[in-house]
């Protein structure tokens, strides 16, 4: 009883000077403490900076200070090194679109892909083929937000006027094609209309040329070979050829009829990297590495979003690392982000304009993405489109920051 | 610890590895809660107690066991608490790298400026406004939470007192900014009990600055833009000194220098983690608030850029964030992708299967279905919830895919949804036949009043429209 109490007198003495958080400290620890063990303030001392990670250290006095022994009075070099890693594995580079000479009618083509570090790190290598965008089309009518329909409103029911919009205006680096009427539940078009419709778009404009089915998988399967044989030679992608294509046994047909003709497909399967080396496993049979794309899913900012941001991450990583089955460069749905309800919705003037809300779900989405590696976004918006593409511009160099820009940030009046 | 030797990473760590530490005294003491050590070292590899828990570790009689029980569990970043008291937040304290590796502590608190020019009512405006936000996100609030003040004025005089008004108006933890350390001195005196984040010291002020944060225990700030070099040194030198609790600037750049912030950000974190670097081992603060320097651009287009850089920075590693649009566009984005990258990597996409019963129905209560996707379900819930509806909700196994996903996969199709309702067992629950279905899935509409034989009502594409679209079509006509 008398130590306890001879210890609560030296922490009210203290208190004055060193104010109420040591104190609060120090009778948490005499809680501990004091209730079977005798202690003396010298081993108090000793206590203290082990707590002290726990609890915010206390305000140190004056007479605290002076205990450490020499305070440095010049900058104490110590150099930084990156941690710098090489990794066994690369993610096989992919060409989207063919020139003339090479059996296409596209004046640009697309490598994607070849990458040997986690993206963006820069340190270790710069990215040897930056990421692109490809523009949304759709061949039929389709209900869009405002804020996207704005910018198409002329255009929608014709996929080839709006593509050439998305590659004069939008700047698109490729363009894909949303074959939507095909939908036996919407139009049932035939997939000679769909092929026909392709040929159109790629009539209208020289970039690469994705071509998105209507997720029927077996509706897809046949447009699809349709698609494939009449753009004999344009290296355009398919996208997506699924594990339920698989099941219905009819994955093999579309791969064949996509190496025939020399075009590239996407894998696509939802947030399952198992599933996507089964799926890509299932490709090999029919289709060498290199016109292989996968598509792991794109939740919306807020719908899940953080799930697909670790699943492209990790499987960039695992790819590096050496896993065969995950070296194919990604792609994401970035327009997915319209899902959202706060990308489209009206929610009270706090929240507004949602002009801007909207692109920037999209652009919140997609940026996420990039960080994480993808290397194709399937996009909409101009602004989005715009920013993720300056973005980029901005992630691939070194050497641009100037320190001075920075520097007196603080005092800046704004 | 030497820098060679680098200690486990979180996830080599194994709980055999904390129980050897443990005092294991048989029979087990059940102090901590559970039945015996290995179930306690398991809940501390998961981080789910601390293990202050386990009181007799805290006896001297352990005390060399704690101490390396303490530095085994130390995190590669360093947790570093601004503010005091119940109006603190934690800041750092990061176990790992990437997210997926383990559970992300100590979601980015995202700090508003004011400055000491400013007009007192802007001021207490731009105050109100951070406490004021609040966003509901599947039944979580989510909002802003701390206040920059910056000196543009460089008088101390007026930042003290601009500090001392916004310290009197809001318990918001507080960052104070001035490269001035006579400012920084005044401003302080007045605060320091609030425990504010001290913004900055420099190649120039940093002795001065650290007599200030040794002198008023106040975590402190190293700002060397663009050079890590720098920054590493100062660190070094400023442990020498005394100062415990670091937070790094690496310099924010939006335009053509983003790759180098989003380079060194990246290479800051990957020596703590990955390289065991313990001078690397801190908070990194991140300040979108740069892109207001550049002149002659119209004001939306800063915000616009503000917005998706601060989200950036969240992505890679920033820890704490400083901006000054309060536009909600522009926030809303950033709290919500915040709440998002900090929630349980292993969590699973998918909930349960089932029925689900909200409020208090009865034979005459709506009946609905979605899918079993978190995030759809999550927010059909918070939905439904809110606007008090007593219901029936059918939750369908969709391998965890949303409703306009599984229906375009074929995975939501009129016949599992069909088995889903039958399954459920709400044909005996109710004595109408009238099903709600999402709007999304329209398509599957005729399908299923043949399969199912129950009459369908297509809901709304948004569950926000579930109140309503109730209103409006429940109880349903009789069919005429």
């Amino acid at each position: 009883m008398k130590n306890k109490k001879g210890n609560k007198n030296e922490n009210e003495d203290a208190s004055i000077k060193i104010g109420p958080k040591l104190l609060e400290l120090l009778s948490k620890l005499g809680e501990i403490e004091l209730e079977d063990v005798e202690i003396d303030a010298g081993e108090l001392e000793i206590w203290i900076p082990a707590l002290s990670t726990v609890i915010p250290p206390p305000a140190v006095a004056p007479t605290v200070t002076k205990a450490i022994p020499e305070k440095p009075t010049e900058i104490l070099r110590a150099e930084f090194k990156p941690l710098v890693q090489t990794y066994p594995g690369r993610i096989t580079e992919v060409k989207l679109g063919a020139k003339r000479s090479e059996g296409g009618s596209r004046s640009r083509t697309l490598t994607i892909g070849g990458e040997t570090s986690p993206a963006f790190y820069l340190f270790e290598e710069v990215p040897p083929n930056p990421p692109v965008v490809s523009v949304d089309v759709f061949d039929t009518e389709i209900s869009l937000p405002r804020a996207l329909r704005t910018y198409v409103q002329d255009v929608i029911g014709d996929p080839a006027a709006w593509a050439k919009i998305a590659v004069d205006k939008f700047e698109a680096d490729a363009v894909t094609v949303h074959l939507l009427s095909t939908d036996p539940l919407i139009k049932n078009s035939s997939p000679t209309d769909a092929a026909k419709t392709i040929e159109r778009v790629l009539q209208a404009v020289d970039v690469p040329i994705i071509v998105g089915g209507c997720g029927d998988p077996k509706k897809d399967a046949e447009v699809f070979r349709k698609v494939a044989e009449v753009s004999e030679g344009e290296r355009v992608m398919l996208s997506s050829l699924t594990l339920d294509m698989a099941e219905a046994k009819i994955l093999g047909n579309v791969a064949q009829a996509a190496k025939k003709h020399g075009h590239v497909v996407l894998a696509f399967t939802s947030m399952e990297l198992n599933r996507a080396k089964e799926l890509n496993r299932r490709l090999y049979e029919f289709l060498p590495r290199e016109s292989i794309v996968m598509d792991l899913t794109t939740a919306a900012l807020g719908y899940g979003l953080e799930y697909s941001f670790s699943i492209y991450e990790r499987a960039r990583l695992a790819a590096i690392m050496g896993d065969l089955e995950l070296q194919h460069p990604t792609l994401s749905g970035s327009t997915n982000a319209w899902a959202a309800r706060e990308a489209w919705m009206k929610m009270g003037p706090e929240w507004e304009p949602r002009e801007l809300r909207g692109p920037m779900w999209e652009t919140v989405t997609a940026l996420a993405l990039l960080l994480a590696g993808v290397d194709v976004f399937m996009m909409m918006h101009p602004a989005a489109i715009r920013t993720i593409k300056e973005v980029i511009k901005n992630l691939t160099s070194l050497g641009k920051a100037k320190s001075e820009d920075i520097a007196d940030w603080v005092s800046i009046r704004l | 610890m030497t820098e060679r030797e680098i200690k486990k990473g979180i996830r080599e760590l194994s709980p055999l590895d904390i129980y050897k530490l443990l005092p294991k005294i048989t029979p087990p003491c059940g102090e901590c809660g559970e039945k015996n050590c290995m179930a306690f070292a398991t809940k501390v590899i998961n981080r789910e107690v601390a293990i202050e828990e386990c009181s007799p570790l805290l006896k001297e009689k352990y005390k060399g066991d704690y101490e390396k029980l303490k530095k085994l569990l130390a995190p590669a970043v360093k947790e570093v608490t601004i503010g005091a008291g119940d109006n603190s937040i934690k800041i750092g304290g990061k176990l790992v790298m990437y997210r997926h590796e383990f559970t992300y502590h100590n979601p980015t608190p995202i700090a508003i400026d004011v400055t000491d020019e400013m007009p007192e009512n802007e001021v207490m405006e731009r105050v109100k406004m951070v406490e004021g936000f609040k966003y509901n996100y599947i039944g979580r609030t989510l909002n802003l939470d701390m206040i920059a003040i910056r000196s543009t004025s460089n008088d101390p005089v007026k930042f003290k007192s601009t500090v001392k008004k916004v310290a009197e108006t809001t318990r918001l933890p507080l960052i104070l900014c001035s490269l001035n350390p006579d400012a920084m001195e005044v401003a302080l005196g007045s605060v320091y009990e609030r425990r504010p984040l001290i913004y900055a010291a420099t190649k120039d002020n940093w002795r001065k600055m650290a007599e200030l944060a040794l002198a008023y225990n106040c975590p402190l700030t190293l700002f060397a833009p663009n050079d890590l070099s720098l920054l590493r040194s100062l660190a070094n030198t400023l442990i020498k000194y005394g100062v415990k609790d670091l937070m790094f600037d690496p310099g924010t750049f939006c335009e053509d220098g983003l790759s180098e912030t989003i380079n060194n950000f990246t290479m800051i974190r990957r020596n703590a983690c990955k390289g065991g670097d313990t001078l690397l081992g801190f908070p990194i603060l991140g300040v979108p608030i740069t892109v207001w320097l550049e002149k002659d651009v119209p004001k939306e287009l800063l915000q616009w850029r503000e917005a998706y850089i601060a989200s950036m920075l969240m992505s890679r590693y920033c820890d704490i964030l400083i901006m000054h649009s309060t536009e909600g566009w522009v926030l809303l984005p950033n709290t919500i992708w915040r709440f998002n990258l900090y929630t349980d990597p292993s969590k699973p996409v998918s909930v349960e299967a089932g029925l689900k019963i909200f409020g208090k129905p009865d034979e005459n209560s709506p009946v609905m279905f979605t899918t079993n996707y978190a995030l759809t379900y999550f927010t059909v819930e918070s939905d439904i919830k809110s606007s008090g509806v007593d219901c029936y909700l059918i939750v369908v196994d969709t391998g965890g895919i949303s409703v306009e996903s599984s229906v375009a996969g074929r995975i939501l199709t009129a016949e599992t949804a069909a088995d889903a309702l039958k399954k459920s067992g709400v044909e005996e629950k109710v004595k109408h036949r009238y099903l709600i279905i999402p709007g999304l899935a329209a398509r599957l509409s005729g399908e299923m009043e043949e399969t199912t034989g129950w009459h369908i009502l297509v809901g709304p594409r948004d569950s926000s429209g579930i109140p309503a679209f109730l209103k409006d079509n429940w109880p349903p006509k009789e069919e005429g």
